[in-house]
C-alpha cells in the first residue's frame, strides 16, 4: 500500500487510527471524575503532541540514521514560526502558503548551517550547530527586534523582524493584502484552512463524557501522517540506507564511490524543513513567535524526546514527543492536595510519608522524573521505549508460543 | 587606553570562570576520554554549598533580650545564631561575613566525593559507549542534578554576598598610574582573578610536578602504553575526576558574590565552556585556559557602546561567532593536539 | 603501457623518506604483488593510489588519467576498488544492504537523491547483489547482521562489495593478516576464483609470501622506499637482493 511494505503500511494504518481517534483515546476518564486531570484529550494538548512528533520524526531522520547528534535543531522551529507568523500579517490567515514559508525557509537555513558545520563531524559538529542556534536566539532576541521602521515611523517594523522579547504577534495593522484585515468583529483574525478557523472545535458529549473534535487538531494530525509516511520512505529508499552506511562505516563509504557530504547535507536540510514545518504549524495553532524556541533548551528538548522513544526506529520519535509533552502538561499539574487526596486511604502518618516521597516527582519537579527517566533509558534502554515493547512483546511471546506473531512485528518498525 | 585596560578587567572574572570549567572539562575529556555535559552542573553544586554554608552558619536560635524592649513593652526576642554561643560575638560575627571564602574549605571534599560518586557510579560505564551516548547520559544527569537543587532551594536567584571587606569597588587606574576616577574595579572581582590564577596554577604544578601527574599527562597522551606499563591509570584518573569536580565546585563557590546563584547558572556556563574548550583545543589544558581569558575578555570588548553601535548585537554573538570561524579555519582549536576526537 | 603507472613518486613525512622514487607499471588483467619487510612503503604507496596521501612529487595514471588529488570516492568511480587490512563493512546493515550500496554507486554515481522510491523495489540492483552473493557463497547469510559475521566471511563480504562495482582495478591490502592458516588458504581460493573468471587487475601488497607467491604473476619488491627488483615469481625467489633486504629485516 502506497509503495510500502505489508510491515510499514500496518504500521502507518495503527498510527493513522491512534492519531485520528485520539479525541476518544486520551479522554478515557468521565468529566468531572477524580481521574479527568489525566485526560489529555483537549485540543491544546493534543496538537503539541503531534506537532512535537513532525518535530522529532525529523530530528530523527538526521541523528537516527547518520548518527550526526545536533544540538541546534531548534534554531529552525523558530525560524519556521516568524516565516509563518510573516506570512499571516503580509499575506493572509490561510495556513497553507505560511506553512510552505516555513518550510521554505527553514530548509534554506538548513542549507548555509548544514554547510557549515558538515565540515566537522563528532562533538564538533554538536558544537557547532548549538553556536548557530543560540547566534540565532541572540539575534531574534535582541538585535532583529530593533525599531527598523526609523525613529519616527510607525510600521510593520516597528519592532524589528522578531518582535524581541515579547514575540511576534499579530496586530489590526497589519496588510494581509490577500485576506482581511480584522475579523468581521473587528477582532484579529484567527489562522484558517480555507475558511475553516484552526481553533474551531466541536463537542461530543457522551454520558459523563466530553470529547473535543478541533479542526486545528485534525490539519496537524493530517500533516503529521503525511510527514511520518515521508519519513517512512526516506527510511526504506536507498537515501535511507546510504544514511545508515554513514552512521555505520564512513571510510568504506567513501571508498565505495559515494561522496557522503552531500547525502549529509540532504538529509540535514530535509530534518530541518521538518523542524520548520513544526514551527509553522506552531504558529498557525497560537500566532505568536518568541525567541525562547530557538533556545538551546529546546534543541535539548527534541533530543530527549527522540532517545526517549528510541532512536534511529520509526515510531520512536513520536512516542517520545508524546510521552514529555504528556508529562509536561499532565504531570506537572498534580499537586500535594491532589496526592494527598489519592493517598487519604493509609494512614495519618503514612500517608504525610508516601505523600514526601512522590511530591519532589511530580508537579513543578517533573523534570526531575524526566531527567531521571532519560537517564535510565541511555544507560539499560539504548533502543528507547520501542525496544523496551520489543522486549516485553519477546518476553511473553517465550511465555505463549502461540501468541500470533503479528502485533509483535509491528512494534519492531525499524528492523 | 584606559577604556582598553577596563574592558579587559571586566572581562577576566568571566575569563576566569569559563576558564576554570574549561580545565576541568578538559582534564576530564584528556584523561578519561568522557564528553562531560554535567560539567556544569559541578559548578552550580559548588556555588550552592557556598550558600548552604551560610545558611548553616546563619542558623540561630531564639533567645529573651531583657536589656531591650519591643514597641509593645515586652522583652525584645533576638535571633543569635549558634556561631555566637560557640566562638562569641565578633568571632561570631566574622565567621558569618566570611562564609563564602571559608565554604571553599567545605566545599573541596564535597565535591571530591560528589565527582567520585559521579565516575565510578556512573561514567565508568560509559568509556567504551560512543561519545554521543556520553553527551546524553550526562546531559541527563546535569537535568537531574539541576532538579534536585532546584527542589531544596528553589527557583529563585539567592544573592550571597562577600566578606564586607571585599565589597565596594577601588580605583586601579590610580594604582598604575592613570588619572583617578577611570577605572574603578570592584574588589571581590580581582579577588576571583587571582583565586582563578592560583586554582589553576596548582592544577598544572600538581600535574607538572608529581609523579601522579606524570602518569596521567602520560595518561592523556598515550593510554594503551601507560596501561600497557602496569600502572593502574584507571583509579588515578578516578582521581582526577574528583579534581576536576572540585576546580569546578571551587569556581563556582567564589562566583556566588559576582552572580546569586540559582538552578540553571551551570548550564548556562556550561554551553559557553563547551564552545570554550573546543576553541582551545580538545584534550589542550593550556589551550582551554587561554581560550576561556580571551573569550571572556573579547565578549567584554565586544559589549563596549563603541562597539556595540557599529555592529548592534555584537556581544551576544561574539563567542559563538569566534567558535565557528576557530572551528573552520583551525580545526583542532588553539592548542589542539592532532588525533583528538578527529575520527 | 599497464593500466596503473607510477612514475617516480616521492613522499616525505617530515624527515623520514617513506616513498623515494617509486615506478611502477602493473599490466592489464594481471595480478601484481608489491611485498617488502615492514616499513618499506607498502601501505604509503597504497594510499599514494587511492587518494587518501597525496605525494611530493611524482605522478599516478590509472587507464590514462591521474588519480592525484582526487579523493577516494571519485578514484573509485574511476574503476578502483580496495580493500582493506581489517575487513571495513557496514557493521551495523544486513549482508545484503552492505552489497546493495556499491550496486548504487556504481549506478547512481557518487550523489543521487532518490529519496522516496523503495530500495527493495530497484529490481536491477537487488538481482545483482543477490547475484553477488551467490558467487561468493553467502546467499544464505544475506540477512544477517555484518557485524556479526566471522572474519573470514566479513573478509568474503568486503571482497563482494569490491567485485559487485566490477572494478578494473582491485586493490588488496595485506587480505590474509592475522588470518588463521585455513582462512588464508580459503582466501587465497578466493582471490584464485576471481583471477580467473572475471576480467580484472588485482595488485597486492602483502607479506605473507605463501600468498605472493600462489597468485602473483609479477611481483615488485619494495626495500625503505625504493623498489628493488621487479619479476616474475620464479626469479623473485632466490633473488639476492631481496634476501638481503629480508635477511637484513631479521637481523
Amino acid at each position: 500500500m502506497f509503495g510500502l511494505n505489508k510491515k510499514d503500511s500496518t504500521l502507518l494504518l495503527i498510527v493513522a487510527g491512534l492519531v485520528l481517534l485520539a479525541p476518544f483515546l486520551l479522554n478515557p476518564f468521565p468529566e468531572g471524575s477524580a481521574m479527568a486531570q489525566f485526560n489529555a484529550g483537549y485540543p491544546d494538548l493534543m496538537q503539541r503532541f503531534v506537532i512535537f512528533g513532525i518535530f522529532a520524526i525529523g530530528f530523527n531522520i538526521l541523528f537516527g540514521l547518520t548518527g550526526y547528534l545536533s544540538f541546534g535543531h531548534a534554531a529552525f522551529l523558530g525560524v519556521g514560526s516568524y516565516a509563518a507568523m510573516w506570512m499571516f500579517k503580509l499575506f493572509g490567515m490561510n495556513v497553507l502558503p505560511a506553512l510552505a514559508l516555513s518550510i521554505l525557509m527553514s530548509g534554506l537555513f538548513a542549507v548555509v548551517i548544514g554547510y557549515v558545520s558538515l565540515r566537522r563531524s563528532g562533538i564538533y559538529f554538536s558544537i557547532l550547530t548549538l553556536a548557530f542556534a543560540m547566534m540565532s536566539y541572540a539575534l531574534a532576541y535582541s538585535v532583529l527586534a530593533a525599531d527598523m521602521d526609523g525613529p519616527d515611523q510607525q510600521g510593520l517594523l516597528q519592532k524589528g523582524l522578531t518582535g524581541g522579547e515579547t514575540g511576534l504577534q499579530l496586530t489590526l495593522d497589519d496588510p494581509r493584502i490577500l485576506g482581511q484585515q480584522t475579523a468581521g468583529d473587528g477582532n484579529l483574525p484567527v489562522p484558517s484552512l480555507f475558511g475553516l478557523e484552526m481553533r474551531s472545535a466541536s463537542e461530543l458529549n457522551v454520558g459523563d463524557w466530553v470529547f473535543t473534535f478541533s479542526a486545528g487538531y485534525y490539519f496537524s494530525a493530517i500533516v503529521m501522517l503525511l510527514s511520518f509516511y515521508l519519513s517512512i520512505r526516506i527510511f526504506r529508499s536507498p537515501f535511507g540506507l546510504v544514511l545508515r552506511s554513514i552512521k555505520s562505516n564512513q571510510q568504506r563509504l567513501s571508498y565505495t564511490g559515494m561522496n557522503p557530504k552531500p547525502y549529509m547535507l540532504a538529509a540535514f536540510v530535509i530534518s530541518g524543513m521538518y523542524a520548520g514545518l513544526a514551527g509553522g504549524l506552531m504558529a498557525a495553532m497560537d500566532p505568536l513567535a518568541g525567541p525562547e524556541r530557538m533556545f538551546w533548551t529546546a534543541s535539548g528538548e527534541v533530543v530527549l524526546m527522540t532517545i526517549l522513544g528510541g532512536v534511529g526506529t520509526l515510531i520512536g520519535p513520536v512516542l517520545g514527543a508524546g510521552a514529555i509533552k504528556y508529562m509536561e502538561n499532565i504531570l506537572s499539574k498534580i499537586n500535594s492536595d491532589i496526592l494527598h487526596s489519592w493517598f487519604a486511604f493509609l494512614p495519618d502518618g503514612l500517608e504525610d510519608f508516601v505523600v514526601t516521597l512522590i511530591y519532589p516527582f511530580i508537579g513543578k519537579g517533573w523534570h526531575l522524573t524526566l531527567g531521571i527517566i532519560f537517564m535510565l533509558v541511555v544507560i539499560f534502554l539504548p533502543g528507547g521505549l520501542v525496544e523496551g515493547g520489543q522486549r516485553i512483546a519477546r518476553a511473553m511471546r517465550r511465555k505463549k508460543q502461540t501468541a500470533s506473531d503479528d502485533d509483535t512485528k509491528a512494534k519492531q518498525p525499524a528492523e | 587606553m584606559e577604556a582598553i585596560i577596563l574592558q579587559i578587567l571586566n572581562g577576566l572574572d568571566k575569563g576566569s570562570a569559563y576558564a576554570l570549567i574549561a580545565l576541568g572539562l578538559t582534564l576530564i575529556f584528556g584523561t578519561l576520554g568522557v564528553v562531560n555535559f554535567a560539567h556544569g552542573a559541578l559548578f552550580m553544586i559548588g556555588a550552592f554549598c557556598a550558600v548552604t554554608l551560610s545558611r548553616i552558619l546563619s542558623l540561630s536560635h531564639t533567645v529573651v533580650d531583657e536589656t531591650q524592649k519591643d514597641f509593645l513593652g515586652n522583652p525584645l526576642q533576638v535571633e543569635v545564631p549558634y556561631v555566637y554561643n560557640i566562638f562569641g560575638q565578633a568571632t561570631g560575627e566574622a565567621i558569618i561575613d566570611w562564609a563564602v571564602p571559608l565554604a571553599i574549605l567545605f566545599t573541596i571534599p564535597i565535591m571530591i566525593g560528589v565527582g567520585w560518586i559521579m565516575e565510578r557510579g556512573l561514567i565508568k560505564h560509559f568509556y567504551k559507549r560512543p561519545h554521543a551516548d556520553q553527551i546524553l547520559v550526562t546531559f541527563g544527569l546535569a537535568i537531574v542534578l539541576q532538579e534536585v537543587i532546584k527542589y531544596f532551594y528553589g527557583a529563585n536567584p539567592i544573592p550571597t554576598p562577600a566578606p564586607e571587606a571585599f565589597i565596594g569597588s577601588f580605583d586601579f587606574g590610580a594604582m598604575i598610574g592613570f588619572e583617578a576616577g577611570q577605572i574603578i574595579y570592584p574588589y571581590w572581582r580581582i579577588v576571583y582573578f587571582m583565586f582563578a590564577a592560583v586554582i589553576i596554577g596548582a592544577v598544572f604544578a600538581f600535574l607538572q610536578f608529581t609523579t601522579f601527574g606524570m602518569v596521567v599527562r602520560a595518561g592523556m597522551a598515550d593510554r594503551e602504553t601507560v596501561g600497557l606499563l602496569g600502572i593502574n591509570i584507571d583509579r588515578r584518573f578516578t582521581i582526577m575526576f574528583g579534581i576536576a569536580a572540585a576546580v569546578a565546585g571551587l569556581a563556582g563557590v567564589m562566583y556566588t558574590p559576582i552572580n546569586s546563584p540559582n538552578y540553571h547558572m551551570g548550564m548556562d556556563f556550561l554551553v559557553l565552556s563547551f564552545v570554550v574548550v573546543v576553541v582551545g583545543g580538545m584534550g589542550s589544558l593550556p589551550g582551554a585556559v587561554l581560550a576561556g581569558f580571551l573569550l571572556g575578555i573579547l565578549e567584554s570588548f565586544a559589549s563596549m557602546p563603541e562597539v556595540t553601535s557599529i555592529i548592534p548585537g555584537i556581544n551576544q554573538v561574539i563567542i559563538y561567532l569566534v567558535a565557528i570561524i576557530i572551528l573552520l579555519t583551525r580545526p583542532r582549536g588553539l592548542m589542539g593536539r592532532k588525533g583528538v576526537m578527529e575520527d | 603501457m599497464g593500466i596503473l603507472e607510477v612514475k617516480d613518486v616521492n613522499k616525505n613525512f617530515g624527515g623520514l623518506k617513506a616513498l623515494s622514487n617509486v615506478n611502477l607499471s602493473v599490466a592489464e588483467n594481471s595480478v601484481h604483488a608489491i611485498i617488502g619487510p615492514n616499513g618499506a612503503g607498502k601501505s604509503t604507496l597504497l594510499n599514494c593510489l587511492v587518494g587518501k596521501l597525496i605525494p611530493d612529487t611524482g605522478s599516478v595514471m590509472f587507464d590514462g588519467q591521474s588519480v592525484l588529488g582526487r579523493k577516494p570516492h571519485e578514484i573509485n568511480q574511476m574503476g578502483i576498488s580496495r580493500v582493506f587490512q581489517t575487513p571495513e563493512i557496514f557493521g551495523d546493515l544486513t549482508v545484503f544492504e552492505n552489497v546493495m550500496i556499491p550496486c548504487f554507486a556504481k549506478r547512481d554515481g557518487e550523489f543521487r537523491l532518490h529519496a522516496v522510491e523503495g530500495m527493495m523495489n530497484e529490481a536491477e540492483i537487488v538481482e545483482e547483489a543477490e547475484r553477488m552473493l551467490i558467487d561468493v557463497n553467502m546467499i544464505d547469510k544475506r540477512h544477517a547482521h555484518s557485524a556479526s559475521l566471522s572474519r573470514g566471511d566479513k573478509r568474503r563480504l568486503e571482497m563482494a562489495m569490491c567485485l559487485v562495482q566490477q572494478p578494473k582495478l582491485l586493490l588488496l591490502d595485506e587480505p590474509t593478516a592475522g588470518m588463521a592458516r585455513a582462512d588464508t588458504n580459503n582466501t587465497i581460493d578466493l582471490l584464485k576464483e576471481i583471477r580467473d573468471k572475471r576480467d580484472i587487475t588485482m595488485a597486492i601488497i602483502e607479506h605473507d609470501m605463501h600468498v605472493v607467491f600462489s597468485l602473483a604473476e609479477r611481483i615488485t619488491v619494495l626495500a625503505q622506499g625504493t623498489p628493488l627488483v621487479e619479476d616474475v615469481p620464479e626469479n623473485i625467489k632466490g633473488h639476492p637482493k631481496v634476501q638481503e633486504a629480508y635477511l637484513g629485516e631479521a637481523a
